[in-house]
């Protein structure tokens, strides 16, 4: 055997070796994305702990939880309707994929809009990024800085899910696409799951 | 493999994903109950953070199905995640020796 067909012979080793793990390519993509985003997050609620724990005046300005409760509650809801819109993908219902994609983009609207009715709220009291009245001024900057990373996500989210949504509709797209935003808009929620306890629960004025 | 992971999503059926949901609400609950209850904000964090990693497990298993993949991936995803996610851990101490004092605030 020639070194040019052992050559040829490694080369179609490799080609035909698969998908690493067995995945589709853009599902594997949106996984390794969602370990990164996981590590930024992560990152920043480990900076928002480390000042916490070295200020003694840290701020407790949430006087209620009625707000952030519903906002889980839409959020979490929002997941079960994206499941839903995949599983109505995957038996080839393309009218009730695309309803249900698009409820679960409003319910992500919802959400926004609530979340930002919350940031006026704390505007209208005097907190900024810079200084606020109740204690360290770090707070303000940790608080919109991680609300806001958060905010932009399911902005993001939104935008694709209306989008995908749309050329799935129009058959530019398939189940597979469906599933691989839904990984990203259930990672928005599992998020959610670690901002509301460390940045509004233990905040909350008893 | 999609074809089988699509296949299996459909014998599933949607009620293990209700279950799941409604399992998740109970959670986030919890969390909101614990925030009220009278005990020391330390041990407030270590409960409501044991609380989301329960979520955040249950939705990454069953909502990311992530548990219908292959193994070696699941063990991919959660071994690289939970050791970095331990590598950020070491800068608590420094942050303690902030509030009590030593050697910085003098």
């Amino acid at each position: 055997m020639s070194q040019a067909d052992l050559t040829m012979e490694g080369h179609s080793t490799g080609l035909t070796a698969g998908p690493v793990f067995s995945i589709p390519t853009k599902k594997l993509a949106m996984w390794l994305f969602i370990i990164a985003d996981t590590m930024t997050f992560a990152a920043c609620l480990v900076a928002y702990g480390f000042l916490r724990n070295g200020s003694p005046s840290w701020p407790r300005p949430f006087h209620s939880i009625t707000n952030v409760a519903l906002m889980t509650f839409i959020l979490l809801t929002s997941s079960l309707t994206m499941l839903v819109g995949l599983r109505s993908a995957r038996a080839g219902d393309k009218a009730g994929a695309f309803r249900w994609t698009i409820i679960t983009a409003v319910l992500g609207i919802v959400f926004a809009l609530l979340h930002l009715r919350e940031w006026m709220g704390l505007i209208g009291e005097g907190m900024t990024m810079f200084k606020n009245p109740w204690g360290d001024p770090l707070f303000g900057a940790s608080f919109f800085s991680i609300t806001g990373l958060h905010l932009t996500h399911v902005t993001c989210g939104v935008i694709a899910l209306i989008a995908v949504g749309l050329r799935y509709k129009g058959g530019r797209y398939n189940a597979d696409d469906i599933e691989v935003l839904g990984l990203y808009w259930h990672f928005v929620d599992l998020v959610w799951m670690f901002v509301v306890p460390l940045v509004y629960l233990l905040n909350l004025t008893h | 493999m999609t074809t089988t992971t699509a296949e299996q999503h459909k014998s599933d059926g949607i009620g293990k994903d209700l279950i799941v949901y409604v399992c998740l609400l109970a959670l986030a609950g919890l969390q909101f109950v614990i925030a009220y209850q009278n005990i020391d904000p330390s041990q407030m964090f270590v409960r409501m953070l044991a609380v989301a990693c329960v979520e955040a497990g249950l939705a990454e298993l069953f909502f990311m199905h992530l548990w219908s993949e292959k193994r070696s991936f699941l063990l991919f995803v959660v071994i690289f995640t939970v050791a970095v996610l331990l590598g950020m851990q070491y800068g608590w101490s420094d942050s303690f020796r902030m509030v009590t004092g030593a050697p910085f605030s003098k």
